[in-house]
């Protein structure tokens, strides 16, 4: 068992923060199968179409048979530790500043021997239970934890390098108006956040879930995602104490381009949704990335709550889902912005929410608890992309299929004007 | 031109003063609200474009945004739909005569802080002109509730059942338009209807009257409490869009100090 992480001291002034370093992040072509997998929290390797030959590590042809077909598959996570060392010192600036560190080899049962981190709870030469995770350069690891769950293993130093638990962390939650508000800073909370800073937009206008927040212990602080000024305001006041950003703002509107006949809407929506994201990015994204390596509370990730809409578009809400394709792109330059510092983007993809302005939708649809529970797994995973609920799920299955199969499947129906 | 001359004069030492009734243009301003699914009033908005640095090195500016109807703002006859036949009824279109004229300033104070849903009623008027005497035709009428001094959640004062606000009554506004002949009528909160002045006949009969008269608006002004009575000369000119509806704009007041 690990002693259980306490909330950290009062930072001291006088000590120069550590600075933000990376483990290594050069990998084959071949590799970055292994990190696609880590990054939705799924341990792959390839397995030879042709002879079922495991191959570790990745490469371009079957270390078998020769053959170049070699998928990505999920692999069967039991081994045994076979020999390990602890690293002592380091030329890397990354693993100086972190021994000693434990590796060794696993002997999978299905075949290959692996090179690992491993957990401190692990036994010398026991049977293991291997994971996949991002570290710190983004970049897929593998990880040996126990076979059996110990208490507190999430709060060893090698598992909050490589996820980004709330546990002790200082998050801001940029819309107190949204719809999972309340959901959101209640599994933070639970989850173990130390403050839950919630934006609230317009305090001149009340709204019924206040009182909720209120109960659950938020701190409320001017924000607006729309207007500039509130948000480099807001990053001037918390901005160096800002461990986890989750942008909960979004405007939506149903209808496509002719449905609507103005502009307005979709600009609301840019607005919040596309330009929201980019002004938060450019007043905290400075501060946290300088404070990725900053003690146990260091700044660790930001994420966006994206609408499935944003792989492939409808007319229903096709202005809508047009910003959320913006936003996606947008996700993709800062998640390789922030990365240099350390900095993770988690992108939450949904299906339409339990939500005023997907009411006319049939079932099923995600509630914001079940969404707010995907968020607090996924930062307790470490991972870059969540899909929340059957709808997102089923889009990215068929999106990674055939995008144009997809784009048909979506928009049949209706005879024209 | 003895009397410009002299107005010269008056400014200068001060014997008339020029007062300001507006709102600083701010992103936090409130803004009528109207049912989500409606196109909303935009927010002020101000995104900076450069500040003496490498965006622009000797010179700083913003580009703003905002609807015609935020902030302290004019309304003119085309923005209702009762005066969309009104002639000259768009800001570009109105002449400019129209934009300096008297100040008539009903004090509702006392039965505003009673009563936050108060309506002025015609006796409010007829109060005032025993006082004054008849108001006089083509003046701007503004309705005083020192509503501008209220701050955050209280100026809107929105709750399920929507905003409460003073405004005129219908009967009011029909007497101050047919028996006065005014040009305009002022207030001091979001518009110039009640908070509740969805749920009158018509509904939001202030603009409904005022307009379809080719009368205009101005509301979410400020300062009102600086005004005499009587006397004064408001100076409200609205920006010259093009088919405006409405614009933020500067009023002035020039009041005799002496």
């Amino acid at each position: 068992m690990t002693d259980p992480l306490l909330a950290p001291p009062k930072k001291n002034p006088q000590r120069r923060s550590t600075s933000p370093t990376r483990p290594p992040e050069m990998r084959s072509r071949a590799a970055l199968g292994l990190t696609a997998a880590a990054a939705e929290g799924r341990l792959a390797l390839q397995c030879c179409a042709e002879c079922a030959t495991w191959q570790y590590p990745p490469r371009d042809a079957c270390v078998a048979c020769l053959s170049n077909d070699l998928p990505w598959v999920d692999f069967p996570p039991q081994g045994q530790l076979l020999a390990e060392t602890t690293v002592q010192t380091s030329p890397r600036l990354y693993y100086r500043e972190r021994v000693p560190w434990r590796i060794g080899t696993v002997k999978t049962d299905v075949g290959p021997i692996i090179l690992v981190h491993i957990h401190p709870d692990v036994t010398p030469q026991s049977a293991i239970h291997l994971t996949a995770h991002l570290d710190r350069a983004g970049q897929g690891v593998l990880v040996a934890m126990p076979p059996q769950e110990t208490s507190n293993a999430m709060d060893a130093p090698l598992m909050r390098e490589l996820t980004a638990d709330p546990k002790h962390r200082r998050v801001l939650l940029t819309d107190a108006r949204a719809e999972n508000a309340p959901a959101m800073a209640k599994a933070l909370k639970d989850a173990g956040a130390a403050i839950i800073f919630m934006g609230e937009s317009e305090s001149w206008r009340p709204y019924t879930a206040r009182a909720a927040l209120q109960e659950i212990g938020v701190e409320f602080m001017p924000l607006d995602v729309t207007d500039t000024l509130s948000v480099q305001t807001l990053a001037g006041e918390i901005g160096g104490k800002t461990d986890i950003l989750i942008n909960n703002a979004q405007f939506v509107r149903p209808g496509g381009a002719l449905a609507r006949g103005d502009v307005g809407f979709a600009q609301n929506e840019m607005d919040v949704n596309y330009f929201g994201m980019m002004r938060l990015a450019q007043a905290f994204g400075p501060g946290m990335c300088k404070r990725t390596a900053d003690e146990a509370n260091s700044a660790v990730a930001w994420v966006n709550l994206l609408h499935i809409g944003a792989l492939a578009n409808t007319p229903e809400y096709g202005a809508f889902a047009a910003s959320q394709s913006a936003a996606h792109s947008l996700s993709q330059s800062l998640r390789s912005e922030f990365r240099t510092a350390g900095l993770r983007v988690m992108n939450v993809f949904s299906g339409p929410t339990e939500s005023d302005w997907f009411a006319s939708l049939p079932p099923p649809k995600v509630l914001p608890q079940s969404l707010a529970r995907d968020v607090i797994k996924g930062l307790q995973a470490g991972v870059e992309d969540v899909w929340s609920g059957d709808i997102a799920k089923d889009v990215r299955d068929r999106f990674r299929r055939d995008p144009k199969v997809l784009e048909r499947e979506l928009t049949f129906g209706g005879d024209g004007p | 031109m003895t009397t410009l001359t002299d107005l010269a004069a008056s400014l200068a030492s001060g014997t008339i003063r020029v007062v300001d009734l507006t709102h600083t243009l701010d992103p936090d301003f409130p803004v009528i609200i109207l049912p989500p699914e409606f196109g909303q009033c935009a927010r002020f908005r101000m995104e900076e474009i450069s500040a003496y640095d490498h965006r622009g090195p000797a010179w700083k500016w913003h580009n703003i945004s905002m609807s015609e109807h935020t902030g302290t703002h004019f309304d003119a006859p085309s923005h209702w739909v009762s005066g969309r036949d009104v002639p000259f009824g768009s800001v570009d279109a109105i002449s400019p005569e129209n934009f300096v004229g008297p100040v008539v300033v009903i004090d509702c104070v006392a039965q505003s802080n009673a009563n936050e849903d108060y309506e002025m009623v015609i006796d409010d008027i007829t109060a005032w002109e025993k006082q004054h005497g008849t108001i006089p035709n083509g003046s701007w009428i503004m309705m005083r509730t020192d509503w501008s001094k209220r701050q955050g959640a209280a100026y809107l004062n929105m709750r399920e059942d929507g905003p409460h606000s003073p405004g005129p009554a219908p009967e009011a506004i029909k007497f101050l338009i047919d028996e006065r002949d005014i040009l305009g009528f002022g207030t001091e909160t979001v518009g110039t209807d009640s908070g509740q002045g969805s749920h009158a006949v018509p509904p939001y009969p202030a603009h409904y009257y005022l307009h379809g008269a080719g009368k205009f608006g101005l509301q979410c002004l400020s300062g009102l409490d600086q005004l005499p009575a009587t006397g004064a000369i408001l100076i409200a000119a609205p920006l010259k869009i093009k088919d405006g509806t409405g614009s933020p704009l500067r009023v002035l007041a020039m009041v005799d100090n002496t």
